[in-house]
This record gives structure tokens, C-alpha cells and sequence, in this order.
């Protein structure tokens, strides 16, 4: 029987961490070296981590499914990372940063480890600026800010648009500096397919070479996943194309509990798909809404081009509904109300299936020189993608899935129901409750792998001192590995396969949309929960995978992970339909205020919800970790 | 609906890094102009998969020109024919109807092809160990603003600090040198002040590294041509002057010590 212990240390907020801090075990520095830790993944988390640790002196091996470290879809991130630095002078603090991340995922979030994370995330930007990411900086040389999602006060430093890149490029390059030092070693093009857990307690991985096809175990004292989001079970995100869930299933699956996947953030400004060949979606920087208006024609048989349709037939209806927010509303918000004006009919581009973000009158005002050095690569980037020039028509855009906030249930230690197995960044639940906010995902994954794991690890450790990894000719990794090479083997030895992968994944795609997307009910959920299974079936008897398992195979790399998504989904389905309630990224509509806004049930829901796995084909068990708020009061969020 | 093109395709086949290879000729029709080139593969290889043919292999992640996975030679051009366009954002309306387009991977000795359109550029990360950084073991660094950097000096590293390491100069370089990779990475690192302790030590690692690995540069700038980001050429004059003085120098402090 699994209880839900979260650990979270006594005393006032303020000082549990530092409390925390001071009471965990710990290993001494010679010691350290005596410990081998293996890292799954080099995005931020990863990477830091895997820096970090070897940096304390402990044995890390850290695996990757790109070629290079520096290839993880952190690289992607384009806005930039949040800190409470207050260097500003606009009233933040750590306890702000704390009450928005808290306020902004809806009151479904751990408080503990939310008021950590805005503690760390001031030494996130020293430890970045010490490492030579180049900031953005003012005149002065010091650094410079911005702000980000409709926050409050200017906390987000920033690297042009390409902020992801250069945190990620911090962090690969530390990771590197260890690597020649010997304290890391690396294995990239390395796909790891299980988690292998010795009584009770996680002792390895077993990894598939893309290279070679072989595949192998690795074993150590600890397991860390910091493999990313789940985003790709739509098919269509923003996601990089590899992004998958499969370490976060595979450990689910050996025991691990997973937590709220039902909760997912659309994110408002991407490109529309253009048609069915449509392989992923682009997100045009959130900064686009500070001087885009957003509106549709009021008339839904409009055929005239957008600039000729006079302001009186236009339909602001951000502006129109929510006045003091207006095209700034949260992304949730803004997100659902292009929903429902596409759904009415009002969708403007060959397929009606985007809303119009006009700069006209950012033009008209301030002249298109200034646009462009606001956005000059934004709309180049769009219009290489669209062939449209948005300096003359306005740019298409509509909302899309771009982040995931639930993943591994991990306790404050950031440790999974399975001793030893940790869980960094976006693939576990920790911080953003129903909906995180703009800029905050780069700051969880470097607090969590620069941070909090390499104190909290030791705690873990310690007691262990002297025994040795368990040996991979041990009959549970033999096992594991057999399972694994079968699981691998049985795609393409199978003959008389009907459909590709690809095709699978797409349809798995349309159907999580259409019934888990951005808006869900019990009756859609229900058809999910009947239709997921029999596409998995079919998906199962019928995917057709050709090639050779001993050598580069892509198809085979990504059959395995499509496969995992078609058990996911089905629980991702079965989370939503029990949260009957809305709350940030997850609308119920069902659970709506008469204006159709999200409305919560506190009473009934404020907990998070973790799954544990029962065996295939048989329904996960729930259990709730209770949420309780001492510094936070619970309100409605309100942006009218 | 997006306009169709029909395209001849004659795309390189290698079944591993030992094998031979061959050319696939491929009669592409009615591809959308909307597509991305990588979204024109994906089509290919939706049909071939079809006709029980193994779809081709290639590299991409992001398909937004910032991971550097992608990157094949187009009409033998680095990410082809449009400037400062990684593969993945190289979209169909940019060719015609009719089209011969010639797909084939880098080709570059230190950039061994693994399978068909893909190659291992594993050599990129041995120049970034050999000293692509700036030693600062996690919570050692002082407050971020007690280090004042004019805004200049941060743009400049940031223009080099932009590549995405996806090996196109080298693929375009005639002699398959990496000289624009290494120099952006010693630019971003050699400007800032932060980079100075470990400068000269830096400059003369990376660069043996690098020489190491790949050939020799004899100026054509064939690789800025390429770049998807434009990596200036300036940075090579920058590693050059570096790397003469870091001999000098690292002699000095070595006799220092
Ligand atoms: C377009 C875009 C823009 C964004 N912009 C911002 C922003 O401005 N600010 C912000 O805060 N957040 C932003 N985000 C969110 C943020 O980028 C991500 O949440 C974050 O980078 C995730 O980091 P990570 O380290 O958890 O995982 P990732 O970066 O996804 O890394 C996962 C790693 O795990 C490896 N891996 C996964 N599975 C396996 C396996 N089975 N075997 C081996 N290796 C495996 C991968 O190779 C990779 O190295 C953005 C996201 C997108 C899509
Ligand atoms: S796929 Fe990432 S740069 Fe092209």
C-alpha cells in the first residue's frame, strides 16, 4: 500500500527549506565519490544536475536520446526565466514570487515547495551570469528585465529570444567541463526504456544503443529522470518532435505514482496548423500580446481580407470582455476565448482555425521601426513559416499545447514513490500546480537539478555507505533487459502492419485534443476513456514497422514511444474525468461561473491526484495528497 | 489548401557508416508549398513506408531552428538555398514546380554518416570539453550584478553565443574545417569578463581540439554563408590573435606558478 508522504519540513515557510537544509544526512566529501548516481536527461534539469553532482564529487553517468547534450528541447524556450531578484525596485521579494506561482496555478500546488523555488531562484541568475550566459543588459552593464505574462513587476531576465538556449548552453558547458574532468561520463544516442527497482528500491536503467540496437543495464545508488514533458501526447505542440513520456511511463509502470497528468497548459499565441501533413506547431512569443490587439470579424461568413474590414466589424473580444486585462488576460483565459470564437464560427485563415493578432495600430502609434526591434524576429520567423508579412496583414494565430504540469508524484526531496528514483523538472508534478506561469519553467528545472537535488540526494545516500551498486548480471536486470529487447524486437518482426507510427500517433492526437484539450467534459472523457483503448488495440496489431532493430532505426526509437503514449493517454482521460472541477489549465465545463469563467471546488478537489499502476489494461488506483494553505488565502481568480 | 508542387527528388541512402550507399530517386508529387523541407521528408517517407520501403533516416528535433539536429545539403548547399534558414525552416514555396532537388548528408571526414541523411558530430562536443566554459561550481558565483558587462560587450557574446552547433560550416567548408564553431564559442566566452581567468588555457585547448579533429581554414568564408545564424567571421581573426598570444601566455603563467 503506497502512502503519500510529502516531507515537508517544519516550521514557518520562510525557513523550512534552511531547516530542511540543516537536518538532512550527509555524506562527507571523501565519500561522495563512493556514490554513483545516474542521471536521465540533459535539458536544464538534467543538465545541472548531472553538473552539480559530479561537482560534489559524486559518479554520474547521464544518458540522452539526442546526439549531443546541448540538442534537449530546453534549448527551445524563447521569453526567459524568472527570479526574484527585485532589482527593479517594484516591490518583489521571494515571498511575491511565491504568492503568484502560487495564485497563478489555481491553489494546486505544494506551498513548501513553491516558496523554495522562489528562494533559489535568486541564486539561479548569479550562478548563470558567473557561467557567461549573456543576459540582456542596460546601458549601465548590469542586467536587464522584463515583464512576462501579465506579472505584476519586471522579474524575467532574458537572452533575446533565445533565452532557453543560452541557460541550457550554460549548463551543457559545465556538464562538459565535468566530462573532461572524468567525473561525468556520457552516454548520448542512449534511449532508456525501464527502470529497473530491487526490492523496493530503484538500482538502475536499462538503455537501448540507437547506434547499435543493443541493448543494456546501468546500474548505480540512485536513478534521476529529468526527461521532460508529456505535451507530444497531442501529436501537435510545441514540443520538440522526440519529446516523450516514456522514462516517466516506464517508472510509473515499475511503481512510481504519477501525478495530475489531466493538468496541461495550452499556450495562446502559436501558429495555426496549416493541414494534415502539419508535423508540430510554433509559438510566437507571449511578448507579442503587448502590442498586438486580437480580434475575429463579427459577421462568421466574412470573406473580405482583414484590412478591410472596417474596426466596427471587428471583434476585440479579449478587450470587449475582460477591459482591465484586455489582450493580457492569462494564457488559460485568453487561450479559451479563441476556442470558442473558432467554435462559433469566427476563425479567420484558409481553414478558419486562427484568430487575428493585428499590429496595425502598434504600427500606426509607434511607427515600424520600433515594432521591429520589438519583434523583428518573431516576424521573420513568421512569415518564413507562413510566406504572410505581418507588417502588412495581421499574423494568425491560435492557442496550442506547450507544457505539462503534472509528471512523477515526488515528495520535497524531489523523490518519486520509489526510494531512491527522483523526478527534476517538467516530468515531475512539483511546483506549477493547474498552471505555471510565463517564464517559470526554466527557473524550476535549474532550481531543481543546481539547487535542491544535490542537498537533498545525500539524505538518500548517506545510510548507504559501503554497499555496492547491485551488478547488472543480477537476474532483475537480466530480466528487465530481456523485457526490454522483446518489447523492442516485437515491432518489427511482426508482419502485415496496415498504418505508420506516425499515423497512429496522429490519430491519438486528434482524439486527445478533442475531448482532453481545452476544454473537457464527462460526456467527451467518456468517449476518450472507450475510444483510447481501441486505437491502442488496433495501434498494437496493426503499426507497421519496418527496418532492421540492430542499427539506426527511427521508426522502431519512436514506436516505442508512441506506445507509451497510448497507455498515458488513457489516464491522462481517466484524471480529468474525475477532477470535476476547473482549475487553470484544466476546464470542466461543467465547473464554470455564469460569466464562463473557471470555477474551482475547493472543498472537494484540493488535493493532487496520483495514480498508481495496476497492470495493464486495468484502471490506475487515485490517491490524494491533501493541499494545505497557511500563507495563501484561496480566492477566484478574477481579470475583469 | 496550399498550392502543390511536383518535385524529382534524388535522396542519399546509407545503411550504416561502413555501407556503400546510393542515391534514391524519388518522384515527389503534389507536395504542398507550405510544407517545411523536413515536413516534404516526412511525406516521402509516409509513402514509402507505404510501399514497404524503409523511410529515410534524418536528424531534427526542434524544427525550429534552434536545437541544431537538422541539416542536409540541398542542391549540394548547407541547409539550402535560403539565407540564414536552418533546414527545418526551409519551407517548399521556395522551390518550383518541376524542381531536380539533389538531398544528401554533410559531408565532412570528422562527421562519419551513421545512416543515410544522418552524421555523428560528436567531435563538436570534445571542442567544447577541452575548455568550452567557464569554471564555476554551482553555488560559488557572487551576485549577479557585482559584475557590471557593457551592453556591447554582452551583445557581441550573445551573436556568438547564438550558433546551434549544427555543423553546417563545417559542411560547407572546403576543407571540412570547424573554425566558425570553435571561434563563436571562444568569442561568447573570451569577451566577457568572467571568461578571463581561463582565457588563453581555453583558446589553446579548444583550438588544438579542434585541429585535431578537422581540417585547416584557408579563408574562403564559405562557412558564415552557411551559417543559419550568421556567425560573423570576425570571430576567426579573434581565435587566431587568441590562440598566437595564448602560447606566450600560458608559458608565462605556467613559469608563474
Ligand atoms: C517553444 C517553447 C518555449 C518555451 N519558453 C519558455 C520560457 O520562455 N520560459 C520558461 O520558463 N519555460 C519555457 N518553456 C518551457 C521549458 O522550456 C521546459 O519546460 C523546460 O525546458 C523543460 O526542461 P527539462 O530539463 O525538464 O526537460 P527537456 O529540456 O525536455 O529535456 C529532456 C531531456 O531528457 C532526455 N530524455 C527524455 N526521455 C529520455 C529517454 N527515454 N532516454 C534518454 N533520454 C531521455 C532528452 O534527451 C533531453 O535531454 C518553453 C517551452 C516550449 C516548448
Ligand atoms: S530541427 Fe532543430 S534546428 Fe532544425
Amino acid at each position: 500500500m503506497v502512502t503519500l508522504d510529502a516531507k515537508i519540513p517544519e516550521g514557518p515557510i520562510a525557513e523550512k527549506w534552511d531547516n530542511h537544509k540543516f537536518s538532512v544526512k550527509l555524506v562527507n566529501p571523501a565519500n561522495k565519490r563512493r556514490f554513483e548516481v545516474i542521471v536521465v536527461g540533459t535539458g536544464l534539469a538534467g543538465a545541472s544536475a548531472a553538473a552539480s553532482l559530479a561537482e560534489l564529487g559524486y559518479q554520474v553517468k547521464v544518458f540522452t536520446f539526442h546526439d549531443s547534450p546541448r540538442r534537449a528541447h530546453s534549448i527551445a524556450a524563447q521569453g526567459g526565466i524568472n527570479a526574484a531578484k527585485n532589482y527593479r525596485n517594484d516591490g518583489d521579494s521571494v515571498y511575491r514570487l511565491f504568492y503568484d506561482t502560487v495564485k497563478g496555478g489555481d491553489y494546486r500546488s505544494r506551498e513548501a515547495n513553491v516558496h523554495r523555488l522562489a528562494q533559489v531562484s535568486v541564486d539561479i541568475i548569479d550562478q548563470c551570469a558567473a557561467q557567461g550566459v549573456p543576459f540582456a543588459r542596460e546601458y549601465g552593464g548590469l542586467l536587464a528585465n522584463r515583464s512576462f505574462g501579465g506579472a505584476q513587476v519586471s522579474r524575467t531576465f532574458y537572452a533575446r529570444g533565445q533565452t532557453g538556449q543560452q541557460l541550457l548552453l550554460g549548463a551543457y558547458q559545465a556538464l562538459a567541463g565535468q566530462i573532461a574532468a572524468g567525473k561525468v561520463t556520457l552516454y548520448n544516442q542512449s534511449d532508456v526504456l525501464d527502470v529497473v527497482v530491487k526490492d523496493g528500491e530503484a538500482k538502475g536503467i536499462v538503455v537501448r544503443d540507437m547506434l547499435t540496437g543493443q541493448v543494456e543495464a546501468h546500474s548505480a545508488h540512485a536513478v534521476v529522470l529529468a526527461t521532460g514533458g508529456y505535451g507530444n501526447v497531442y501529436y501537435l505542440s510545441t514540443n520538440a518532435m522526440a519529446s516523450n513520456v516514456t522514462a516517466a511511463w516506464r517508472a510509473h509502470r515499475r511503481g512510481a505514482l504519477f501525478a495530475n497528468p489531466c493538468y496541461s497548459q495550452i499556450h495562446p499565441t502559436c501558429i495555426p496548423a496549416s493541414d494534415e501533413f502539419q508535423s508540430k506547431l510554433t509559438l510566437m512569443s507571449e511578448s507579442l500580446r503587448n502590442d498586438g490587439r486580437i480580434w475575429v470579424p463579427r459577421d462568421r461568413d466574412e470573406l473580405r481580407s482583414p484590412g478591410q474590414i472596417p474596426d466596427e466589424e471587428r471583434y476585440y473580444y479579449l478587450e470587449e470582455k475582460y477591459p482591465s486585462f484586455g489582450n493580457l488576460v492569462p494564457r488559460d483565459v485568453a487561450s479559451r476565448n479563441s476556442k470558442t470564437v473558432v467554435d462559433e464560427g469566427r476563425g479567420v485563415g484558409p481553414l478558419k482555425n486562427g484568430v487575428y493578432l493585428d499590429f496595425a495600430a502598434a504600427i500606426a502609434r509607434d511607427g515600424e521601426q520600433v515594432v521591429r526591434e520589438r519583434y523583428g524576429n518573431l516576424f521573420d520567423m513568421y512569415e518564413r513559416i507562413t510566406g504572410e508579412n505581418p507588417y502588412q496583414v495581421p499574423m494568425r494565430i491560435y492557442p496550442a499545447i506547450h507544457y505539462t504540469m503534472g509528471g512523477l508524484w515526488v515528495d520535497y526531496n524531489l523523490m518519486t514513490t520509489i526510494p531512491g528514483l527522483y523526478a527534476l523538472g517538467e516530468c515531475n508534478f512539483s511546483d506549477h500546480g493547474a498552471n505555471r506561469l510565463g517564464a517559470s519553467a526554466l527557473m524550476q528545472g535549474l532550481a531543481d537539478g543546481y539547487f535542491v537535488l544535490p542537498y537533498t540526494i545525500g539524505d538518500y545516500l548517506a545510510p548507504k555507505l559501503g554497499e555496492k551498486p547491485v551488478p547488472t548480471d543480477d537476474p532483475v536486470f537480466q530480466q528487465a533487459i530481456k523485457e526490454v529487447d522483446d518489447r523492442t524486437r516485437q515491432w518489427t518482426s511482426k508482419t502485415g502492419g496496415t498504418h505508420s507510427v506516425e499515423y497512429y500517433h496522429r490519430e491519438l492526437g486528434k482524439i486527445v485534443w478533442e475531448y482532453c484539450g481545452m476544454a473537457r467534459n464527462e460526456t467527451g472523457l467518456e468517449k476518450a476513456l472507450s475510444e483510447i483503448p481501441a486505437l491502442r488495440e488496433e495501434f498494437r496489431k496493426n503499426v507497421k514497422v519496418l527496418g532492421s532493430p540492430d542499427g539506426v532505426n527511427t521508426t522502431l526509437e519512436k514506436v516505442n514511444r508512441v506506445d507509451d503514449f497510448m497507455e498515458f493517454a488513457e489516464l491522462k482521460a481517466r484524471d480529468a474525468l474525475h477532477r470535476n472541477e476547473s482549475c487553470g489549465g484544466h476546464f470542466r465545463e461543467e465547473s464554470q461561473t455564469p460569466e464562463g469563467e473557471a470555477l474551482r471546488d475547493d472543498e472537494n478537489f484540493a488535493y493532487v491526484g496520483a495514480w498508481e499502476w495496476n497492470g495493464p489494461d486495468t484502471p490506475q488506483t487515485l490517491h490524494k495528497e491533501d493541499l494545505h494553505f497557511e500563507n495563501v488565502k484561496l480566492t477566484q481568480r478574477s481579470y475583469k | 489548401m496550399s498550392k502543390m508542387l511536383n518535385l524529382k527528388l534524388k535522396i542519399w541512402r546509407q545503411a550504416g557508416p561502413n555501407d556503400a550507399g546510393s542515391f534514391l530517386d524519388v518522384d515527389a508529387k503534389e507536395i504542398p508549398e507550405d510544407a517545411s523541407f523536413l515536413e516534404m521528408l516526412d511525406i516521402v517517407n509516409e509513402r514509402l513506408i507505404a510501399d514497404d520501403i524503409e523511410p529515410v533516416a534524418f536528424g531534427h528535433d526542434c524544427r525550429e531552428g534552434i536545437c541544431g539536429s537538422c541539416g542536409v545539403m540541398i542542391n549540394g548547399q548547407a541547409h539550402g538555398p535560403e539565407k540564414a534558414t536552418a533546414t527545418c525552416q526551409l519551407h517548399m514555396r521556395k522551390f518550383n514546380d518541376g524542381d531536380k532537388i539533389v538531398v544528401e548528408p554533410w559531408q565532412a571526414a570528422s562527421f562519419p554518416i551513421l545512416k543515410d541523411l544522418m552524421v555523428d558530430r560528436r567531435a563538436f562536443d570534445r571542442i567544447v570539453e577541452a575548455g568550452g566554459f567557464i569554471s564555476v561550481p554551482t553555488g560559488t558565483a557572487p551576485d549577479a550584478n557585482e559584475i557590471p558587462i557593457p551592453k556591447e560587450v554582452a551583445d557581441t557574446a550573445m551573436d556568438a553565443a547564438a550558433c546551434i552547433g549544427c555543423g553546417a560550416c563545417v559542411a560547407a567548408c572546403p576543407n571540412s574545417a570547424a573554425q566558425l564553431f570553435t571561434s563563436a564559442k571562444l568569442a561568447h566566452l573570451n569577451v566577457l569578463p568572467q571568461g578571463q581567468p581561463e582565457r588563453y588555457r581555453r583558446t589553446e585547448a579548444m583550438v588544438e581540439t579542434m585541429e585535431s579533429f578537422f581540417g585547416s581554414c584557408t579563408n574562403h568564408g564559405e562557412c558564415h554563408e552557411a551559417c543559419p545564424k550568421e556567425i560573423p567571421l570576425d570571430f576567426i581573426a579573434m581565435m587566431n590573435r587568441d590562440y598566437v598570444k595564448s602560447k606566450i601566455k600560458n608559458r608565462s603563467l605556467a613559469s608563474q606558478r
